[in-house]
């Protein structure tokens, strides 16, 4: 897909009418198309070539990259700084703001620098605790959570005001975003949870892994229920299993991870495992798009990037659409492979 | 006191009754504490209410206190502070992601707000962010002074 009016690469696009952004994420949204978005995992390294790498490897396949901040409570290059980067060259980062480690006085500094150089989307996260991570002696600031940063957030947007009620010339002309996790207790509240974001500022949310649909498409019901479907843009985190061993490891170590059993009994009993897992998740995605009310999915690879566009394409969920990234309208032979 | 904390929330009813009396208490006596004068007042308040609120719901003392709106369980014993509901950490057990040996204050606040009629309604209201200038501050004397000024 291209834009007619599509400038030159790092050039915000015009904003249409009832968008928020001027960036692309939104408009794949807002047109109805079925949108992927990843996770890039920021270096510990200050070699900006070591962001682009791992930029590349996405190329074709992603309609925006998710920049962590800090996630798991360990330390890497922050992700305002993968945002400012990946912006220089055209793509459309989502930037992850925790409420973790900096206080509304730094987090609302960020916002406006971000959105000054060119992030068009921001993903407002309360953050894993401290001692998740590779510092636990460090302090834990949680001076909001991601409902008060969403709506301080769309304070800057919308009512050109910090919190504080200080003007700021300029507003944020940003696509705020929040994170939910279908499978972590209690089940029975979690949609009405998710209703306060959108109350709060939500404009789409990106939730954690779901491996298990029948969770999820009781969610998605619940959501349905609360009308929030017309509200906000649903996308499903989703991911290739390595293995039944990390499968495993990441359900006993990734707070709020979900795996079910019958999934690694199937992953136990294949040759390949990691072949079987990326399988898998091309299967799941396939059934997560035939449900009501999801607008796209969140293929989160840890340490297997390289499989992201694999598994998009053997989904076949872009329908050939080719998402843009640096080099697609150079004159070139394509590296795609039909979908 | 966690196992006291526990009976607070599976009382939540009886306690948000008993607050609603004494909340029109408080606001009817704005005028004697006015005589009085809320400062001086202040301090022997927050040492009643500490002493209270500390025993029975582990009271952190934010100063803008939403037990009502929480099923009768603290959101301050949140290790992440979280005002408006869980993370998504939450364990299978219904634990603490960061502090496996308690509940999750969360989950405990949604069963406490099932016992309080409308309970429901108000844990969806969305909490704005905290003032830490309150922290240490009488609740009680700044509902009494807020609701008696807003009829």
């Amino acid at each position: 897909m291209k834009f007619e009016d599509e400038p030159v690469p790092g050039y915000p696009l015009p904003i249409l009418p009832g968008h928020t952004s001027p960036g692309r994420f939104e408009r794949v949204l807002r047109a109805g198309g079925f949108a992927v978005t990843t996770e890039l995992a920021p270096p510990d390294s200050a070699d900006p070539e070591d962001v682009y790498r791992r930029a590349r490897v996405f190329d074709g396949y992603v309609d925006a990259i998710n920049a962590t901040d800090g996630s798991g409570a360990n330390c890497h290059m922050s992700s305002l700084a993968v945002c400012a980067l990946l912006t220089r060259v055209g793509y459309a980062p989502i930037m992850q703001i925790s409420c973790r480690d900096k206080n509304r006085i730094a987090i609302q500094g960020d916002i406006l620098g971000a959105a000054a150089m060119g992030v068009c989307n921001i993903l407002c996260l309360t953050g894993d605790g401290v001692q998740a991570g590779d510092h636990p002696q460090a302090k834990p600031v949680f001076d909001l959570d991601c409902v008060s940063l969403l709506e301080i957030a769309r304070g800057l947007r919308d009512e050109h005001r910090f919190q504080s009620g200080r003007k700021i010339t300029a507003a944020p002309r940003v696509f705020f975003g929040a994170a939910e996790n279908p499978a972590a207790l209690p089940h029975e509240w979690r949609a009405r949870r998710l209703a306060k974001k959108v109350q709060a500022g939500a404009q789409f949310i990106q939730t954690q892994y779901c491996y298990e649909l029948s969770l999820l498409r009781a969610f998605m019901a619940q959501i349905e229920a609360l009308g929030l479907i017309e509200r906000v843009f649903m996308l499903v985190g989703i991911g290739p299993l390595r293995s039944a061993k990390a499968a495993e490891w990441m359900r006993q170590h990734v707070p709020g991870m979900h795996v079910p059993d019958a999934l690694i009994a199937r992953l136990q009993g294949a040759q390949d495992q990691a072949r079987e897992g990326r399988s898998i998740c091309v299967e799941l995605i396939q059934q997560i798009r035939e449900i009501r009310g999801v607008s796209g999915v969140h293929v989160m690879a840890y340490r297997q990037e390289e499989s992201v566009a694999e598994v998009i394409d053997r989904s076949g969920v872009l329908k050939g659409r080719a998402p843009w990234f640096p080099a697609r309208d150079l004159p070139q032979p394509s590296h795609r492979t039909a979908s | 006191m966690y196992a006291v904390r526990q009976w607070s929330v599976r009382h939540a009813r009886g306690l948000n009754s008993f607050y609603r009396r004494f909340e029109r208490l408080l606001v009817g006596m704005d005028g004697l504490f006015c005589a009085l004068g809320y400062q001086r007042i202040e301090r022997p308040v927050v040492v009643v209410e500490r002493a209270v609120k500390g025993l029975l719901f582990d009271c952190r003392m934010c100063g803008q206190c939403v037990l009502s709106s929480t099923g009768m369980s603290c959101p301050m014993n949140c290790p992440k502070n979280l005002r408006n509901g869980p993370c998504g950490g939450v364990r299978a057990d219904d634990r603490c992601e960061v502090k496996p040996d308690m509940k999750c204050v969360w989950v405990e606040a949604y069963r406490g707000s099932l016992r309080i009629p409308g309970g429901l309604e108000a844990l969806s209201a969305v909490q704005c962010a905290v003032d830490h200038r309150q922290q240490g501050c009488s609740s009680w004397l700044s509902v009494a002074r807020e609701k008696s000024a807003t009829p």
